[in-house]
């Protein structure tokens, strides 16, 4: 159907104010971060840029991030989502309580957990680790909600009973079943629920701010005080970063872990 | 071998029996989880809801929540909060529904449509630290639209940047990261309305404007309405936006909060944080189901279909 002249005046009207909205502070962003600093005064500098390798704590902070990262994946993979398959195949009456159990942090937001987890953290400090990564620990549950959406999807499209029987039918041990057999089943939901734990671990400030973590996030902020155009200038390069990755990560994986947001 | 291993073990009857599948030692298998959930879910749960009805000495005691209840800086910042929240959550739901309504009438599979999705993605998450420095760079002294403002509207609101550390600057950030959230949840819905009913409304002499009224807006309202739910929440429960903005520690409840819970000054008063908290949790809890019979109603009608 060709589109009428109203219609596609309202739509380019959207288009370039949303555009407009979203896409201009991006830009200013970059006409920031190249604005000359210090003893200079004139012209465009990449100065702010070459300075991103030498803050100190950054490159800290982005390993210790991608590592808390790398723990929080490693939970849903040997935790959750076994835990979720166990639940399946052998609890069924334990699938609404378990179901709660995952939905509970949409109801509670991370400033309120904060304050319930800030004993437990200070104990953890004292008595474990003083490290960032041991806030693996919050995330993970952090993200529950959205590991278990694109969990209990996946597992609903798979007969996981059927193939659980035929493997033990077969011999299999009940860990082979579950991380040999129904876990690359259930791939796609795993590489979506990975790629969120991704993004929330980077993206955090709420709990390692208050609970005095120096997190990416907290370090970004904390450059920002003492020189901004270099806070500017890594804060666009990591999404630059984020919108790379987006794009090399084939588009039917990753919509599948953007759209799936949906509770309920 | 095999057999004799199988024999060994003695576990082939028990593994495929269907009691071993039912037994009661299948609830080991949850254990794990359960402890670590209630380790790092549970507790701070029961922690903050338990800790709104005791004093700073573990005693029960509904003072301080009477007291957070009656204080004029707790209600103001809690009206703040609302507001922000229900104006950003409007905002941003007419917006990001009439651009995902652009995004959906283009092509289906386009760049237009791939790059808005994945940009959506994004900018969706795109709240906090970051987010202040793009508006910084853009409004703030010395900013990209303020310095051109300064040279060229100078009597404008634009060429002075108090505007940004207020009300009107936060609606304005956290409306940034509401427009592509609503595009990710509002799209699916709109891709959802078949062609055929507007070919039908058409063909029975329906303008474009009774297809709209009669068919279009009934079928999209409670997904609409669910969006702008969530984005209610989202702006509510948001800290880091502003934390990083706005030096005002009273200013919205989650600033609140944080400073009961940190504040060097005055001693860190964990029982007003826990209260302040308490009634967060109520208004995110009536929202959230709210949401949730709104999409009950919506994953039927996509069934039905």
């Amino acid at each position: 159907m060709k589109q009428s002249l109203g219609v596609r005046l309202w739509r380019w009207t959207i288009i370039s104010f949303v555009a407009l909205y979203l896409l201009v502070p991006l830009y200013a962003m970059f006409d920031f971060s190249t604005k000359p600093f210090g003893f200079a005064d004139k012209g465009r500098t990449f100065r702010a840029w070459t300075m991103i390798p030498s803050q100190p704590d950054l490159l800290a902070a982005i390993s210790r991030s991608l590592i808390t990262a790398a723990i929080v994946m490693a939970l849903i993979l040997f935790m959750i989502v076994p835990t979720a398959i166990w639940v399946h195949l052998k609890l069924p009456g334990l699938r609404r309580p378990f179901e709660l159990l995952c939905l509970l942090p949409l109801a509670i937001p991370a400033i309120v957990i904060v304050v319930g987890i800030a004993p437990l953290y200070r104990w953890i400090s004292i008595n474990i680790s003083e490290s960032p990564i041991t806030l693996a620990g919050v995330y993970s549950m952090l993200i529950l909600p959205y590991t278990y959406r694109s969990l209990s999807a996946a597992l609903d499209a798979v007969d996981i009973h059927t193939l659980a029987e035929a493997a033990t039918t077969l011999g299999a041990s009940i860990s082979r079943v579950i991380f040999g057999i129904i876990m690359p089943t259930i791939k796609t939901g795993i590489v979506n629920g990975s790629f969120i734990a991704i993004a929330l671990v980077l993206g955090e400030y709420t709990i390692s701010n208050i609970l005095n973590f120096k997190t990416f996030q907290v370090v970004i902020a904390q450059i920002g005080r003492q020189n901004g155009n270099v806070a500017v200038a890594v804060s666009l390069a990591s999404l630059l970063l984020v919108i790379f990755l987006l794009l090399i990560i084939p588009t039917k994986k990753r919509q599948g872990a953007v759209l799936d947001v949906d509770i309920a | 071998m095999t057999q004799l291993q199988y024999k060994g073990t003695g576990s082939a009857n028990g593994r495929t029996g269907s009691r071993y599948w039912r037994s009661k030692s299948a609830y080991l298998g949850v254990m794990p989880f359960l402890l670590f959930s209630g380790l790092f879910l549970l507790y701070p749960t029961w922690n903050v809801v338990s800790g709104a009805v005791q004093d700073n000495n573990g005693q029960f005691s509904t003072t301080v929540l009477k007291e957070v209840f009656n204080s004029p800086i707790a209600r103001q910042a809690f009206a703040n909060s609302l507001e922000l929240s229900a104006k950003t959550a409007i905002v941003g739901a007419l917006l990001g529904g009439l651009f995902a309504w652009a995004i959906a009438t283009g092509k289906p599979g386009g760049v237009f449509y791939k790059v808005s999705v994945a940009l959506s993605s994004v900018l969706a998450q795109f709240g906090g630290v970051m987010l202040t420095f793009a508006f910084l760079a853009t409004f703030g002294f010395n900013g990209l639209v303020s310095s051109l403002a300064v040279k060229f509207l100078p009597n404008t609101f634009l060429a002075d940047s108090t505007w940004l550390y207020g009300m009107t600057g936060l609606s304005i950030l956290y409306t940034f990261f509401q427009i592509p959230l609503m595009v990710l949840v509002f799209l699916p819905t709109l891709e959802n309305l078949k062609p055929q009913w507007r070919e039908a409304s058409d063909a029975l002499g329906g303008k474009a404007y009774e297809y709209w009224l009669r068919v279009g807006i009934p079928i999209l309202t409670p997904s609409f309405v669910g969006g702008a739910l969530l984005l209610f929440v989202n702006s509510f429960s948001a800290y880091a936006t502003a934390n990083t903005l706005i030096n005002l520690s009273d200013f919205l409840t989650p600033l609140e909060i944080a400073t009961a819970l940190t504040s060097e000054t005055g001693g860190s008063n964990p029982a007003e944080a826990k209260s302040l908290s308490m009634f967060m949790v109520i208004v995110v809890v009536i929202v959230m189901s709210l949401y949730a019979l709104l999409r009950r109603k919506v994953s039927k009608w996509e069934q039905k279909r």
